[in-house]
């Protein structure tokens, strides 16, 4: 009886110690983990210069991180959802839905996409979105004719490519890298290559044209990876002949194990990215609940100090983590300080 | 039958035991390939221990190591103080932003003063030396005492984990021709320094004691904040596990009918026990903080999943100490005249403690290397940032646990947090290695066996 009782009173402590903390004081971050390390940044320069706590940031991906923003008003619900994507209309409706109806959008600016090899590995320095295509695609161009894809060396559609099988490792379907992938890079390549007109040739409309071009082949040469960039430098490692998808910032810390490969000839970097001649990059957002600044201390501040040209400036240790500054940061933060919503 | 009278004439075998027949032999051989085999399967596990434990210590043991930089810096008024009245609301203006050239200005003088020839003659060219920590260190220093302003103090402050990792042997001069965040003639001043005595490698306790630093700062990273994490979700668990454990299975050992509901509820147990432990995670996320509205990333609410998660294991183990107490101990009780709560209360308990202990502690263990029904309450990110104020705020204020923090470490861009999450593993290791021993001591010490 005795430790029925005691185990009743723990249970009644802590319940009670629980709820008498419900009252939140800081600010609950999550998504995208490509924006993860720059909200870290910021997160940690924010604890330290305000009198604030330094907020919580969660990765698990932009799809999950905006799922949890919309899924109420109140402390128990994150404010910030960051996001390698912008919001989905579906996702609007949802937010909507459970009350969550005046989001801020804010652009914190752009990540390069790169392709890279091992270190020792074959080079790439022919690449275009249409060589890509032709080894990733799930039916390519071959004498005119739409066919399934058969490549099995980089050298048999582009002789200025190296003579080494195809093994790519692309970003899995819930990443929001895999996206810009689809888009700027299969989609584009589809177009190169004439695959997309024939596609259309078929009967297809351009929406499901678009659709089948984004189709990857499913023999292994293309291995989907799920986890993060880490897995994908692992996977690389062991593969001399892989190549693999990474955003800038990963690359710019691993340089000494990968070698990056240029795309229409240019190499990434955050100047090439910044003037657009490097093709595959992807602007970086987070979305603030306008109904929690005033709730959850420090809210908007943070979202103005994430802005800042101190922060997000192109001086500033978000660019020399690897983001490349948005020109319009001006705007974004004139739209911050005024709590412009999304239309 | 016949084979008796068949088998008759054939020549009698040898009885003797010196020599060996073939069918000895055989079997012999036998048992000696079976212990073979055995000294080959226990060879393979040890040496797959030891490789493991050698490549834990030798990518870990460098965590402990951290270079530092010693750097007089001259907190200069026209800077930090521009209305030169003193008061902690307008220093608190001054950003850390204000804070890091003040300290490149530091450092680009000690290079003069040491008479090193270098081609960096530029404050901001040493950005690249120093930790992004060092401006919030002095900051801190002087928002603490305003009085500081205008003297020149000497900082201790961490090196960034490119210097780090070259005195470490980490970053090669070979490899960083494409790296951004160090050049060659830093490096050669991280040389002409550390001779001057500058740069220094020293014991790094702020990685066991710190907490965690955002992904441009490995250097400033420290298990310290996580551990406590793990800490007060294993009071947590403590608290809740053991009470609950031990009375559940007192109940349905010495009280409770045996009939199809109870042989039910056992099945259950021990299907609980094998179910993955994920599955807590989404029951936690849902009824805990979704349902019952707890606070996310918290201690409180990890400890309750975990609780969930430890039951089982705890309830069979306690069962499992209670049957090993011999009936006579109750006969005798009961025979005396004790009730059946007395019996179980005064005798029986006190001679299964030492079972349930073990059981209790390699539940904790287990629990406390628990990473899988962290990640979906909110644990496992950029959190382990803060000291908790206080006990009570321990328990709600968003913290990771160990494990966690590792796992985050491993998954993070720049290769210094590689070194920590090895480092992190050590001292993981380390704590689940001293409860397992204090497992086998209460039970050397304190079992009893009839």
């Amino acid at each position: 009886m005795k430790s029925v009782t005691l185990t009743a009173s723990a249970i009644a402590l802590l319940a009670a110690s629980g709820t008498a903390a419900l009252a939140r004081d800081n600010i609950q971050i999550a998504g995208s983990s490509t924006v993860l390390p720059y909200a870290s940044i910021v997160a940690e320069a924010f604890g330290e210069n305000f009198d604030f706590p330094t907020p919580v940031v969660e990765s698990g991906g932009s799809s999950s991180g905006l799922k949890r923003f919309c899924e109420g008003v109140g402390e128990n619900s994150i404010d910030i959802a960051n996001a390698s994507r912008k919001i989905k209309d579906k996702e609007i409706a949802t937010c909507a839905e459970n009350g969550v109806k005046d989001i801020m959008e804010v652009r914190i600016g752009y990540d390069g996409i790169v392709f890279a090899s091992q270190k020792d590995g074959p080079a790439f320095t022919a690449f275009e979105p249409a060589d890509l295509y032709n080894a990733l695609g799930a039916k390519v161009m071959k004498d005119g004719k739409l066919v399934d894809n058969t490549y099995g060396k980089w050298n048999e559609f582009n002789a200025n490519l190296p003579d080494a099988d195809i093994m790519a490792f692309i970003p899995g379907t819930k990443h929001g890298t895999r996206e810009v992938f689809e888009e700027k890079v299969l989609e584009a390549g589809c177009e190169a290559t004439g695959a997309f007109e024939a596609y259309k040739a078929e009967g297809m409309d351009d929406k499901a044209a678009s659709k089948a071009c984004m189709k990857v082949r499913t023999d292994g040469k293309a291995v989907d990876i799920d986890g993060d960039y880490t897995e994908t430098l692992a996977r690389i490692a062991s593969n001399p002949d892989g190549v693999g998808v990474f955003g800038l910032a990963f690359y710019e810390n691993n340089t000494d194990k990968l070698k990056v490969a240029t795309m229409s000839g240019i190499a990434p970097s955050t100047a090439t990215i910044a003037d657009g001649s490097y093709p595959v990059s992807r602007p970086l957002y987070f979305y603030v609940k306008k109904a929690h600044i005033g709730e959850i201390p420090g809210l908007k501040e943070y979202a103005e100090f994430f802005v800042s040209d101190d922060m997000a400036g192109s001086d500033g240790p978000l660019a020399q983590y690897g983001l490349v500054s948005d020109p319009e940061l001006a705007q974004t933060q004139d739209a911050v300080a005024n709590e412009t919503t999304m239309q | 039958m016949s084979d008796a009278t068949h088998s008759a004439p054939h020549k009698p075998t040898s009885r003797s035991l010196h020599a060996v027949d073939a069918r000895t032999k055989r079997r012999n051989a036998s048992e000696s390939r079976f212990k073979a085999m055995g000294i080959g399967a226990i060879g393979i596990g040890i040496a797959f221990l030891v490789l493991l434990l050698s490549t834990i210590v030798m990518n870990g043991s460098s965590a402990f190591q951290q270079t530092f930089i010693n750097v007089p810096v001259y907190l200069d008024p026209a800077k930090i103080d521009k209305k030169g009245n003193r008061d902690l609301a307008d220093l608190k203006k001054a950003t850390t932003f204000t804070y890091a050239p003040l300290i490149q200005n530091g450092l680009l003088d000690v290079v003069k003063k040491a008479g090193i020839e270098t081609d960096l003659s530029k404050a901001k060219e040493l950005k690249n030396l120093i930790s992004a920590s060092a401006a919030s260190q002095v900051r801190d220093r002087v928002l603490a005492d305003p009085s500081l302003i205008g003297q020149t103090i000497d900082f201790k402050i961490l090196a960034s984990s490119r210097v780090d990792g070259y005195l470490k042997g980490r970053v090669k001069r070979a490899d960083i021709a494409q790296d951004k965040n160090i050049s060659v003639a830093q490096l050669d001043l991280t040389d002409a320094l550390r001779e001057a005595g500058v740069i220094h490698k020293g014991f790094n306790s702020a990685f066991i004691f710190g907490a965690d630093a955002s992904d441009s700062r490995a250097e400033q990273a420290g298990i310290g904040v996580s551990m406590l994490g793990s800490f007060y979700m294993m009071l947590v668990v403590l608290a809740l596990a053991l009470p609950i454990g031990v009375a559940a299975s007192i109940y349905l050992e010495e009280f409770a009918a045996k009939n199809r509901f109870t042989d039910l509820i056992e099945v259950n147990i021990s299907n609980l026990a094998a179910v993955p432990s994920i599955v807590f995670g989404i029951l936690g996320l849902s009824v805990f903080i979704q349902f019952a509205h707890l606070p996310q990333s918290a201690p409180l609410v990890g400890g309750l999943v975990l609780t969930l998660m430890t039951l089982p294991t705890i309830i069979i183990s306690t069962r499992a100490a209670l049957k090993a107490v011999p009936p006579s101990i109750r006969d005798a009780a009961l025979g005396v005249g004790a009730s059946k709560m007395q019996s179980v209360f005064h005798h029986v308990l006190p001679l299964a403690m030492p079972g349930i202990l073990t059981g209790t502690i390699i539940g904790l263990a287990q629990a406390l290397g628990e990473t899988a029904p962290l990640l979906l309450i909110g644990m496992v990110g950029y959190v382990a940032t803060n000291t908790p104020d206080g006990f009570v705020d321990g328990f709600v204020s968003p913290n990771s646990a160990m494990p966690a923090q590792i796992y985050e470490w491993a998954k993070r861009a720049d290769p210094a947090f590689y070194e920590r999450a090895w480092g992190g593993i050590i001292i993981l290791l380390v704590f689940l290695l001293s409860m397992n021993i204090i497992a086998i001591i209460l039970r050397r010490k304190f079992e009893r066996r009839w």
